[in-house]
């Protein structure tokens, strides 16, 4: 138990994926304007991420390693993460039309967020079980959501600010993202 | 050699088609239905969205008339042209509820509206509205002077005594009479709009009845005996609805200075 706590802490705070290890920087400038659209994708990614570690584990566990075919661990994990994409797409475009909209590029382009193939793959390295693995992916998921939706606060305060003219846009989003990151190695040496 | 290509191929083939099935019965279950009609009757629509029709912006009213919640006339800003093609991609007859013609609302001619002073500038009617707003005592009276006469390429209006007048069967709802007026008196009506209060005074009785002698003054007499209740008061002025009128004329009897007239009194 005290292990998945741990699990799910690093995976959230110590190690955020965004902040700490900046993969999925893609979606998390993007989708960081609003704070709906910005808690509409963590959601949408939290699915994909948690549903895509444990059918990934799985193919690799009972079909890959054991016809020994590891090389094509790349190619079955994008089309396992392609594959639970899409799907979120269909369903997002029946369920909620807004969301759909306002995400627009941002949710086919989670198949292809580093972030989604890095928790899964990161499960492979450290030798996760299968339910570590649904942990560990699901908790990148929610420190995903977490730093995507903390921005999306300071940017929508950031809307009312006067920023200098050379920094109007994407340079202070940058700066902003660069502070938030500063803030999160607070985090490092929780659990030494 | 063989079984190493073939085996992960078929592994790979298989898999790539489960999820396709996958795939295919989810979007196939979960389909969202849209009618490409939407999107024609959209850019039909003058896209204001002014909201007048009651639903979400011109978008929200391609929608709702798709789906058979709204109806084409609900829409008082399209003009007859619009209207027609919605009504052909709809498959819909296009009714005389539908179809719109442009009416004056005023009744003040030469011998019924008394007026402030002599003109004698340029004859036309934005010309004389700059001039302490033209030269009827009402300052909602039509100046007759034929601006809305020049801007209709149809030579559907014309001035009888110093009044526009639409020839309505010969309107083809274009509303171009309706910018050219200064005074805002011109409105679109549906074509089977038989009764008008034909006054766009916004005075109070009194001043209404020492300018003009036909216009509403406000009493609310025909209000009173609409056996529709399409009747409703701007202030002091007698608004007809045409949706909830019909047609009876009742209350043109009642109107006690002739406001209210049947749309064939002017043999126009």
């Amino acid at each position: 138990m005290k292990e998945i706590l741990i699990l799910v802490l690093s995976a959230v705070l110590v190690e955020n994926f965004v902040l700490v290890k900046f993969l999925g920087i893609c979606p998390f400038l993007g989708v960081s304007k609003k704070l709906k659209d910005a808690l509409g994708m963590g959601a949408a990614v939290i699915f994909v991420m948690g549903l895509s570690s444990a059918l990934a584990w799985l193919l690799n566990k009972y079909v890959l390693v054991s016809l020994g075919l590891e090389y094509l661990q790349t190619m079955v994990f994008i089309l396992v993460i392609a594959v639970l994409v899409q799907f979120v797409e269909i369903v997002l475009k029946k369920l909620s039309p807004a969301l759909y909209k306002a995400l627009g590029i941002y949710l086919p382009l989670i198949s292809t967020n580093c972030a989604v193939m890095g928790a899964v793959l990161l499960n492979l390295e450290k030798n996760h079980n299968f339910v570590e693995s649904i942990v560990y992916g699901s908790s990148g998921g929610i420190g995903f959501t977490l730093a995507l939706v903390l921005y999306a606060g300071v940017r929508e305060k950031m809307e009312n600010t006067d920023i200098p003219e050379m920094f109007k846009g994407f340079p202070i989003t940058l700066i902003g993202a660069a502070l938030i990151s500063v803030a999160f190695f607070g985090f490092k040496g929780l659990f030494s | 050699m063989l079984k190493d290509i073939l085996i992960p191929s078929i592994l790979l083939g298989g898999l790539g088609l489960v999820f396709g099935i996958l795939l295919a019965y989810t979007s196939k279950k979960l389909s969202v239905k849209h009618d490409a009609r939407i999107e024609s009757i959209r850019a039909q629509l003058p896209g204001v969205n002014c909201g007048a029709c009651g639903k979400s912006g011109c978008d929200g009213f391609a929608e709702a008339l798709v789906k058979g919640e709204a109806k084409v006339g609900d829409c008082k800003v399209c003009g007859a042209e619009a209207s027609l093609m919605i009504c052909q991609i709809l498959g819909v007859e296009i009714s005389p509820q539908t179809q719109k013609v442009a009416r004056v609302m005023c009744s003040g001619s030469n011998a019924i509206s008394k007026k402030k002073f002599e003109y004698a500038g340029i004859e036309d009617c934005a010309a004389a509205a700059a001039l302490f707003g033209g030269d009827q005592a009402c300052s909602y009276g039509c100046l007759g002077l034929g601006s809305c006469v020049k801007a209709c390429k149809f030579g559907a209006i014309v001035i009888k005594n110093g009044l526009a007048g639409v020839i309505e069967s010969e309107c083809t709802g274009c509303m171009q009479c309706i910018s050219a007026c200064p005074k805002n008196i011109i409105r679109m009506v549906p074509a089977s709009s038989g009764v008008t209060v034909y006054c766009s005074s916004l005075d109070k009785g009194a001043v209404v009845r020492q300018n003009c002698e036909v216009g509403c003054i406000g009493c609310k007499k025909c209000s009173k005996v609409c056996p529709e209740n399409a009747i409703s008061f701007e202030g002091t002025l007698a608004v007809i609805d045409p949706v909830k009128c019909n047609n009876c004329g009742q209350c043109i009897n009642e109107c006690p200075t002739g406001a209210i007239s049947s749309s064939l009194r002017f043999d126009f």
